[in-house]
């Protein structure tokens, strides 16, 4: 049985004009054990909102609109933010957020938000004491100073050791499931190196094992990723393998985007890097054709008039019905 | 410093420039005995991690600090009236929305900026010129008539900072990460609009960054600093291929690279 199951998830945001904004549409995927997932796209995709939906967590102005999300055969639809609080979040699904400053809390120390965590879950029966030994522990697997960055405020970490504590206090529960929201786009190449070691080391130490890694730099999936999946619009316009998405990309998406990477490799100065010209559609105003057929440089006539559906294109998941 | 008046002075000279703040025990040297000069139309990256001085150096460079000690240069003489060095040294900030001020519109704050120059322009050539400068960045003027930097995707303010400088016009531009907060498709995009501004202009540029992917792509010289420290310079083959210092081979070896063992799993 799969660990994780997403079923035709849509999502949509209602403005207090009325306005139904659709940032997710039709989102189905299924994962193993161990399995990773990157999903990548530009800004405004769609990810972060996904991301929401993923950890049944529908906080007004945030409605779904159909489909459903399972982990481990539970739905978590039709839930109360209490419920998923209380019972989801932490224990079977985790989240690692984007910013490590915001979500921590500038006034405590490491320690108190991450005893937090434990107490508000363990309904309060353990010691103090215990809790203490038990970060402790957990911590020592970090490579950090242990004693120096459970006792400092956020303020006194450096940005890596504020990331790398963050990522800490999202799995001390062992979740099963661990959704990280562009864990290192703040970080500098170095330091996202470290953290992201930090990440394998935690899923080889089998704390977690099964995680969504969203970001929007395709060269970084490549080397954190089995899976990836591509999203423009609200939609997934491009799921495959690793070595499928990054090195054989069908959907003109896809393509556009690698076109755009810049990289330091011998040979690829004189490459320039090319740019998509226009911006993604506006989601209030849902076109009725494929998403990107605007921007699309081998878009044909009926594009902009036809539904895209996902099929089968050389062994993954392609939304165009023209690519090969 | 180097006056042979055969040779025009170059851009920005600096000697063992070194600015620290703080004092006693918390003192922090963030640019330590830095030493380098950079000539006219070159594009120079200045590239290393977080904390590593590289905000502060173009800082030096923009007048915004005062080296303590040390000698800085600005076309040979030492930048003191910063006013008239912003006539004809710009910058591009790392975060556009904290440039810009949320109360005005936009196209009057782009219009107010040209108050800077010594000559200032008329009314009519003010529009002309802000007009001009947001063709120059794809942007149609009427698109952003009467808006709020609020009302701009963050994209699209970066390229306000850029119109900016088309609308100004500078000598030269300090660019401190320009592209940090946009995802890679739109990066492309603002390094076409910098390349045809200093093909346009003959500008000397100075990129600020931790992208050593973007650095290599844009500059004729990269200077790697580490802790305050320029640690290795040099043109962009060199540099990439043949590093020499082992902070240079630390930071090429972390950056995920699409053909290249990235993390051993």
């Amino acid at each position: 049985m799969p660990t994780f199951e997403v079923d035709h998830l849509s999502l949509h945001y209602l403005t207090r004009f009325g306005e139904k904004i659709q940032a997710v549409s039709d989102v189905s995927f299924t994962m193993e054990q161990g399995e990773i997932l990157g999903i990548a796209g530009e800004s405004g995709c769609g990810k972060s909102t996904l991301v929401n939906g993923l950890m049944g967590l529908f906080i007004p102005p945030l409605y779904p609109t159909s489909g459903d999300v399972r982990v481990g055969g539970e739905s978590l639809m039709k839930r109360t933010p209490q419920d998923i609080r209380k019972n989801v979040l932490s224990q079977k699904v985790s989240m690692i957020p984007q910013g490590a400053f915001n979500a921590l809390n500038p006034t405590r120390k490491i320690k108190d938000i991450a005893a937090d965590v434990i107490a508000s879950h363990t309904g309060g029966h353990t010691s103090k004491k215990d809790i203490e030994a038990r970060l402790r522990e957990r911590f020592d697997l970090f490579g950090m100073d242990t004693e120096r960055v459970l006792n400092a405020f956020p303020i006194q970490l450096t940005a890596g050791e504020r990331q790398r504590s963050v990522i800490g206090i999202s799995t001390l529960l062992n979740p099963q499931m661990v959704i990280a929201d562009e864990p290192t786009s703040a970080l500098d190449v170095t330091t996202q190196k470290v953290v992201i070691r930090m990440i394998f080391d935690l899923l080889e130490k089998g704390i977690f094992n099964t995680m969504i890694f969203i970001t929007h730099e395709l060269p970084l999936l490549r080397h954190v990723a089995n899976n990836i999946a591509i999203m423009y619009a609200g939609e997934f316009v491009e799921k495959g393998t690793n070595e499928q998405v990054v090195f054989d990309p069908r959907h003109p998406y896809t393509q556009a985007l690698m076109g755009s990477m810049l990289s330091a490799e011998p040979g690829q100065k004189s490459r320039k890097p090319v740019s998509i010209e226009g911006a993604p559609p506006s989601l209030a105003k849902v076109p009725p054709g494929c998403r990107f057929a605007a921007r699309c440089p081998v878009a044909r006539a009926d594009c902009k008039t036809q539904k895209q559906e996902l099929r089968m294109v050389a062994g993954r998941l392609v939304r165009c019905n023209y690519a090969e | 410093m180097p006056n042979n008046s055969s040779a025009p002075a170059p851009v920005f000279y600096a000697k063992n420039v070194t600015k620290t703040f703080g004092h006693g025990k918390t003192l922090v040297k963030a640019v330590d005995d830095v030493s380098f000069s950079i000539a006219d139309g070159e594009i120079v990256s200045i590239v290393g991690g977080s904390g590593c001085g590289k905000s502060v150096l173009a800082k030096v460079m923009l007048g915004l600090y005062k080296q303590n000690q040390g000698e800085f240069t600005y076309r040979g003489k030492a930048i003191t009236d910063t006013r008239s060095h912003w006539n004809e040294v710009q910058s591009v900030f790392q975060d556009p929305f904290s440039c810009f001020n949320q109360f005005f519109s936009i196209r009057s704050q782009l219009k107010d900026a040209l108050n800077i120059l010594k000559v200032k322009p008329s009314k009519a050539e003010a529009d002309a010129r802000v007009d001009a400068g947001l063709m120059a960045v794809n942007i149609t003027p009427k698109d952003i008539e009467g808006k709020y930097p609020f009302e701009l995707s963050g994209g699209q303010m970066q390229r306000m900072l850029l119109a900016r400088i088309f609308a100004l016009r500078p000598k030269v531009l300090i660019a401190d990460e320009p592209t940090s907060m946009v995802d890679a498709c739109v990066r492309a995009n603002i390094l076409d609009y910098l390349m045809k501004l200093k093909v346009e202009l003959g500008m000397t540029i100075v990129f600020v960054t931790h992208d050593i992917g973007l650095a290599y792509y844009v500059s004729d010289r990269l200077f790697i600093m580490h802790e305050g420290k320029i640690v290795e310079s040099g043109t962009p083959d060199e540099v990439t291929q043949h590093p020499q210092s082992p902070h240079t081979v630390q930071l090429l070896e972390d950056i995920p690279e699409i053909h290249k063992e990235w993390l051993k799993r």
